[in-house]
C-alpha cells in the first residue's frame, strides 16, 4: 500500500469516527425532550416524506430560490455519487476505477460536470441574494455574525469542492489526450473541456498538469471529509435532518394543540369526587429536572420540537410570513427556533463537561422573551411556510403553558379573560342567562 | 335589510327539544362572540335565517353553552380549558349530540380537532361548510341579487384555513352570489392572520410599527372589492376595525358569509 493510501485511508476513518461522535452527541440531545408517538400512519408519513423532503414541494412556493435549491441538492446529492469512485481510487491507489462501464460511465461523468456546473452557479447566486441583493430575511435581527458566516462558509465551501472537481477533470481530460501514463480514456467532460480550453492546459508540461489534478483531487475529497464534519456545527445539518424530520411531522389539523393529560385528569377530579387525583410523577434521580406544566427549558419540549430545532436551516420563511413579525413585533419564529437549538447546545455542552445534567441557571426563558411569546396569533402561517415541516408553534405555545400555568405570569388582560371565563362561562363579562339575547 | 336582521327570531333549544322527546338535525353552537357582540350576533341571525328557509331542524344549547376554552388553552391555561371543555363534553354527550355547526372557526376547531381526546366525539362543520351543502342540496337557493357583479375578496380565517384545510367551502358559496370573487395577494394557505388569533383578541398587541388587522385590510382594500367576505366573528370585527382605520367605512363593508347568503336569498 502507497503511502497516500494509508494517507488517504486515515483521514478517512478519521472523518467517519468524527462524524459519528458528533451524531450520536445530536441524537442525544435530541433524545433529552419528552416523549411522543409519531410513528402513527406510516404509509402517509413515506408519502409526506417523498413529497416535501425528496420532492421538495414547499421549496418551490418560492419559485427562483426553490428552484435554484433543488440544482444545487440535486448536484450535491449525485455528484456524491463519485465519491463512491474516489474512495475506492484513494484506496487502492487506482485510477477511474468504474471506467470499466464504458458508455455509462462517460454519461456519468458528463452528468455530474453539468451538474457541477449548474452547482457552482447556483451557490454563487445564492451568496449574490444574500450578501449583494441582500434580501430582508438574511438580514433581520436573529442573523448575528455567526448565522451569516455559517451562510458564506457553506456556500463558499460548495463552490470551491466543484471548482476542484471541474478542475480534476480538467487537467485529468489534457492528461489522457496527451496519452499520459495512468491516465487512462475514460469519461466525458463537457464542462472540463471547455475549462481546460480556458486556461491553456495544453500548454502545460505534464507535470504540472498531474500536480493540478492531484492537488484537485486531494482537495475535492478532503473537502467533502471536512465539509462532512462541519455539518454538525452548522445549520447546513438541515441536508440529513430534513427527512427524518418530515417523516415525523405534526400529521394533525395544524391548530390542533397537543394534550396534557395529567392537567385532564387532575380536573375531571375536581369536577367529579369520586375520580381520584392522578399520583404526582415521580421526581427523577438522575439529576434531571422535574417535570413542568409546559415548557422551561428543552427537557420540558418533545423531542421533536427539538428535532425540529436541529433540522432549522435558518431560511427564514417563517418569519417572512409571521404577522407578527411583519408588522416590527420582536417575534421571529426562526429566532425562536435558532434559540431553542443554542440552549440545547448549552445543555448537551454541560452533560459532556460534566457526565450528567447540572442545573446550570438558565433555560429557554434565558434566549426567547415573554414578549417574543405573546405577540404569536398562532395563525400557523410559519409552519404552513417551512420547508421542512418545523413547528414553532408548539414551541411558544408550550413556553406560555410553562408562563402562565407554573409562573402565573400572563400578560394582564389574559389574566381578566381567565377569570371572566372562570366566573361567567365566557370571555366577556356576560353571564349564562344573557346567552339567548341575540334572538331578541 | 338591517332592519329585518335585527327583528327577533325563534331559536330554540336543546332543552326544548329534549321535553319534547325530539332530536334535532343539527345542534347550532353560538359560540361566544355570536351571543354576546352585537356586530357578530347579526352573523348568528342571519345564520338562524338560513337554517329556518332550508327547513333545517335545529337548535341551540343557550343557557347550557359554555366558552369552548380555546382562548384559554392558546393563552396557556390549561386547567382552564379542561374546566370548559369536560363541561361542555358533559352537556353535548348528555343531550347524545351528533352534529354540530358553528359560525366560529376557533370554536369549530376546539370541538372538532381537541374535544376527542376528552370524550367529545361529534361530526362538526364550519357554516360555510354546512351553507355549502344546503346550496348544494337545493334546500336554499340565491341569486345574487343586490350583490351580482360586485367584488368580493374572501378573508381566509387561520383556523379554517390553514388549521383546517378548508378553502374551498366559503367560495363555493361566495360564487353563488354571481359577484367577482377577487383574491387577495396573501390567501388560502399564504392568507395573512386578521392579527385577533391565539388570545390576541383580549389583549393589546405586543409592541410594534402596525397593527396586524391594518396590514390584512390595507391588503383586502387594494383588491378594489367592495365587499370584504370574513368566514369568522374575529376576523369581522379586526376587519371592521381596520376598514375604520382608513375611514373607508362609506365605500366598503365587511360581512360574514352568513350574512351575505340570507340577504341575497332574502331569507
Amino acid at each position: 500500500m502507497s503511502i497516500a493510501s494509508i494517507v488517504f485511508l486515515l483521514a478517512f476513518v478519521a472523518a467517519a469516527w468524527w462524524f459519528t461522535w458528533n451524531v450520536k452527541r445530536i441524537r442525544r440531545n435530541i433524545l433529552l425532550g419528552r416523549e411522543e408517538d409519531r410513528t402513527d400512519r406510516p404509509s402517509e408519513r413515506w408519502a409526506l416524506m417523498t413529497k416535501v423532503a425528496l420532492g421538495q414541494s414547499k421549496m418551490v412556493v418560492k419559485p427562483i430560490a426553490g428552484m435554484l435549491h433543488i440544482v444545487v441538492y440535486a448536484g450535491f446529492v449525485i455528484i456524491n455519487i463519485e465519491v463512491l469512485e474516489i474512495v475506492i481510487d484513494g484506496i487502492f491507489g487506482t485510477h477511474r476505477v468504474l471506467s470499466f462501464m464504458g458508455g455509462f460511465y462517460n454519461f456519468l461523468i458528463g452528468s455530474f460536470e453539468i451538474l457541477a456546473v449548474l452547482t457552482w452557479l447556483g451557490c454563487a447566486i445564492f451568496l449574490a441574494r444574500r450578501f449583494v441583493l441582500r434580501i430582508k430575511r438574511f438580514w433581520m435581527r436573529e442573523m448575528t455574525a455567526w448565522p451569516r458566516t455559517d451562510a458564506a462558509l457553506i456556500l463558499a465551501f460548495e463552490i470551491l469542492l466543484m471548482s476542484a472537481f471541474l478542475l480534476m477533470n480538467a487537467a485529468d481530460h489534457t492528461l489522457q489526450g496527451m496519452g499520459v501514463e495512468h491516465y487512462v480514456m475514460a469519461g466525458s467532460f463537457p464542462a472540463s473541456a471547455y475549462i481546460a480550453q480556458l486556461f491553456h492546459f495544453s500548454d502545460l508540461a505534464p507535470a504540472t498538469l498531474i500536480g493540478i489534478e492531484r492537488f484537485s483531487w486531494w482537495f475535492h475529497i478532503i473537502g467533502i471529509l471536512g465539509f462532512l464534519n462541519y455539518l454538525p456545527y452548522s445549520k447546513h445539518f438541515h441536508i440529513l435532518l430534513a427527512f427524518p424530520n418530515v417523516w415525523y411531522s405534526k400529521l394533525a389539523p395544524k391548530t390542533e394543540m397537543s394534550d396534557m393529560p395529567r392537567v385532564t385528569a387532575e380536573v375531571k377530579s375536581m369536577l367529579d369526587p369520586s375520580i381520584p387525583p392522578p399520583t404526582p410523577p415521580v421526581e427523577p434521580t438522575n439529576g434531571m429536572p422535574p417535570e413542568h406544566f409546559g415548557a422551561k427549558d428543552v427537557f420540558d419540549l418533545t423531542w421533536k420540537a427539538l428535532m425540529d430545532a436541529y433540522t432549522c436551516t435558518e431560511c427564514g420563511r417563517c418569519t417572512s410570513v409571521c404577522p407578527a413579525n411583519i408588522t416590527g413585533k420582536l417575534l421571529s419564529p426562526r429566532k425562536v427556533m435558532m434559540d431553542t437549538r443554542d440552549r440545547l447546545e448549552e445543555v448537551g455542552k454541560v452533560i459532556d463537561a460534566k457526565g450528567k445534567w447540572e442545573d446550570d441557571g438558565k433555560s429557554l426563558f434565558s434566549r426567547i422573551t415573554e414578549e417574543e411569546l405573546w405577540a404569536c396569533t398562532t395563525c400557523n402561517a410559519c409552519t404552513q411556510a417551512c420547508p421542512v415541516n418545523i413547528d414553532p408553534v408548539e414551541i411558544i405555545l408550550d413556553m406560555r403553558r410553562f408562563l402562565v400555568m407554573e409562573e402565573s405570569k400572563a400578560r394582564p388582560a389574559l389574566n381578566a379573560m381567565f377569570t371572566t371565563i372562570e366566573n361567567n362561562g365566557a370571555a366577556w363579562a356576560f353571564g349564562p342567562d344573557q346567552r339567548m339575547k341575540w334572538t331578541e | 335589510m338591517d332592519g329585518v336582521m335585527n327583528d327577533p327570531i325563534k331559536v330554540p333549544t336543546m332543552a326544548e327539544f329534549a321535553a319534547s322527546g325530539e332530536v334535532p338535525e343539527v345542534l347550532f353552537w353560538v359560540g361566544c362572540m355570536g351571543s354576546f357582540d352585537d356586530r357578530a350576533r347579526k352573523i348568528s341571525k342571519a345564520f338562524v335565517r338560513i337554517l329556518s328557509a332550508a327547513k333545517v331542524k335545529f337548535a341551540v344549547l343557550g343557557q347550557e353553552e359554555s366558552c369552548t376554552g380555546d382562548p384559554a388553552r392558546r393563552a396557556g391555561n390549561e386547567f382552564l380549558f379542561n374546566m370548559q371543555a369536560l363541561q361542555n363534553v358533559t352537556v353535548l354527550n348528555g343531550y347524545g349530540i351528533k352534529r354540530i355547526v358553528t359560525a366560529c372557526p376557533h370554536c369549530f376547531n376546539t370541538i372538532k380537532n381537541e374535544y376527542p381526546a376528552l370524550g367529545g366525539e361529534y361530526e362538526v362543520m364550519h357554516h360555510s361548510q354546512f351553507i355549502n351543502t344546503l346550496l348544494k342540496e337545493g334546500r336554499i337557493t340565491v341569486d345574487g341579487g343586490s350583490f351580482a357583479g360586485k367584488r368580493i375578496t374572501f378573508h381566509d380565517p387561520c383556523y379554517l384555513g390553514r388549521g383546517n384545510g378548508e378553502y374551498e367551502a366559503p367560495r363555493e358559496v361566495l360564487l353563488k352570489l354571481d359577484a367577482a370573487l377577487v383574491e387577495m395577494k396573501r390567501s388560502k394557505a399564504n392568507g395573512l392572520c386578521c392579527g385577533a388569533g391565539g388570545a390576541q383578541m383580549w389583549k393589546e398587541a405586543e409592541p410594534g410599527n402596525k397593527e396586524v388587522n391594518v396590514e390584512r385590510t390595507e391588503e383586502a382594500i387594494a383588491t378594489d372589492a367592495t365587499i370584504i367576505a370574513a368566514g369568522c366573528p374575529f376576523c369581522n370585527t379586526m376587519l371592521n376595525d381596520g376598514v375604520k382605520h382608513f375611514n373607508k367605512e362609506g365605500s366598503v363593508v365587511v360581512k360574514d358569509i352568513a350574512e351575505l347568503i340570507a340577504e341575497a336569498g332574502d331569507l
